[in-house]
């Protein structure tokens, strides 16, 4: 049994990580870019979750979706303001600009929040334990799986069947090709950058809720091990950022369950070089490849 | 055959400059195109011929000089605003999305339309070339070179173009396709699509069209009519091979 609830806690995990990898790797394929404050908006997302619940009174539902829309705001700024003037700069000069929004999110936070942990509230989402034979699982544990599918179901349709959707993956194939559609490349790298941002929101909420330990720090762990995650599973597929993600928590747990609490971490990050030793692309990145 | 309308022409350039950072790549090129025409612009590798189609495709900025379709100048408007001006680039190499299917493409091909006028539209691009009807459903990656080019028609077409650019639609074609596609060219004029021809296949382009222009060097060193000019002995000498 403690095999079944480290893999079920381990699929929680690697939910929370797959909805923060989808922000990279969404970014990723259309702009190009690593958005490395996306693990910053994240921290925002729980913060001002945390404020609809304790301070504005507002119900769970509404706090989230209000945290969504701040998100949706901040990271389609992010974009506009740091980003677009860098359309054409070199990736590194992107790339940096990306590191130091990310100081700036953590910085702002700190000062609007303050350095001290907050404890996040208690809601519906991690509020019972619920018996599933002689498993003890918790709510938050089962909202965060069932939210991941959710979302990923949402997202594979999306890009498959709307016309928003179908620009996207030109955009991402094709910048160049996709404007002599008719295509709106920059709105549509906006429009990413306020998906990736809004699903932010929620894994924050959702990260905050089985571990509600909040910080301005408490976005660039998870950051990270996403960014992993979305690379392990071949960084510009969806579903390579949910397979990514979740293999990703799941070997954290098992790994501190089994081999040594210490070395979880490292044991992920290891997993992560031995892949990309034999494959490069990714789990189910696709390799480059050119047809004149 | 040849232009005689007074009226103005579908698309007129006039002295355009482009540069790739410090490079002088056209120096001031004009040129026209009327309706129901097939002109050429033929030239050698590096002559400026694409970077013009780009830049009237949108692509590129010129510095200098106008760019006017219908006599509305369109210089600067950005080439994703410039399909629904009537003005299709179908680009060198293809570029095709090669992870969408055939039809995926064409449908991206006419995202500026409204969504009920596609289906018909497919429709006609299917009888036109049945080929890709029954590769409706395949990944377009996979569709060999003749067919990628004949997609990009294609997709190009279903933006139901005023003017349809095409951009070295031979390039890399074995011989009997790139028959093929000179022919679709002839049976789209006859159809009464205006096209802006780039090609490095001078012979097939200069047999094709009604009107053509000579690039050198990012300049217009000849013009005149396609006839005239397949008969022409510098042009033979520089670009037939005779």
């Amino acid at each position: 049994m403690i095999f079944l609830d480290n893999l079920i806690n381990g699929i929680s995990l690697g939910s929370i990580y797959a909805i923060i990898a989808l922000g990279y790797t969404m970014v990723y394929g259309i702009a190009k870019m690593l958005n490395f404050a996306h693990g910053d908006v994240i921290m925002v997302g729980a913060y001002v979750a945390f404020c609809g619940l304790q301070y504005w009174g507002l119900p769970p539902v509404a706090a989230i979706l209000v945290s969504m829309a701040v998100c949706t705001v901040l990271g389609v700024t992010i974009e506009g303001l740091a980003y677009r003037p860098l359309r054409q700069a070199a990736s590194l000069a992107v790339l940096i600009t990306a590191i130091g929004m990310s100081y700036l999110l953590q910085n702002l936070a700190l000062m609007i929040w303050g350095a001290n942990p907050k404890s996040f509230p208690r809601t519906f989402i991690n509020s019972s334990i619920i018996n599933i034979g002689q498993l003890n699982v918790s709510s938050a544990t089962l909202i965060t799986i069932l939210a991941n599918v959710v979302i990923m179901v949402a997202l594979t349709l999306f890009t498959a069947k709307t016309k928003l959707g179908k620009a996207m993956r030109c955009v991402s194939e094709d910048r160049g090709a996709a404007e002599l559609m008719g295509i709106h490349v920059n709105r549509t790298i906006s429009f990413t950058f306020a998906i990736g941002s809004a699903l932010a929101a929620i894994a924050g909420v959702l990260l905050c809720s089985s571990y509600p330990i909040l910080q301005p720090t408490t976005g660039s762990m998870p950051g990270i091990k996403a960014f992993t995650a979305a690379v392990f599973g071949g960084i510009g597929s969806i579903p390579g950022a949910m397979l990514g993600g979740i293999l990703l928590g799941v070997i954290e747990i098992f790994g501190k369950a089994y081999i040594s609490t210490e070395l979880g971490d490292a044991i992920v990050f290891a997993v992560l070089i031995v892949v990309l030793l034999v494959k490069p692309s990714g789990l189910l990145g696709k390799p480059m490849r050119e047809k004149v | 055959m040849t232009q005689n309308t007074q009226a103005a022409p579908l698309l007129k350039v006039s002295d355009i400059h482009v540069y790739y950072g410090a490079i002088h790549a056209i120096k001031g090129i004009s040129l026209e195109v009327n309706d129901g025409e097939i002109v050429t612009l033929i030239g050698a590798n590096g002559a400026g011929k694409s970077t013009t189609l780009n830049t009237i495709a949108g692509l590129l900025k010129p510095r200098q000089g106008t760019i006017a379709l219908n006599g509305v100048p369109i210089q600067g408007v950005g080439a994703s605003r410039m399909v629904s001006k009537g003005l299709a680039l179908c680009p060198e190499g293809r570029r095709i999305f090669q992870q969408m299917t055939v039809k995926e493409n064409l449908e991206m091909g006419a995202y500026s339309r409204p969504a009920a006028e596609i289906a018909g539209s497919l429709e006609e691009m299917f009888q036109r070339f049945p080929r890709l009807k029954e590769r409706e459903k395949q990944v377009a990656g996979t569709l060999s070179g003749g067919e990628q080019q004949m997609l990009a028609m294609a997709r190009a077409l279903m933006s139901r173009p005023r003017l349809l650019m095409l951009d070295e639609p031979s390039m890399g074609l074995a011989p009997i396709l790139v028959e093929q596609i000179f022919s679709i060219i002839t049976e789209l004029h006859g159809s009464g699509v205006t096209v802006l021809l780039v090609e490095q296949n001078a012979q097939m382009a200069l047999q094709v069209a009604d009107r053509a222009y000579v690039m050198e060097t990012g300049l217009i060193t000849m013009q005149g009519d396609a006839s005239d000019l397949l008969h022409n002995d510098a042009v033979q000498k520089a670009y037939l091979g005779s």
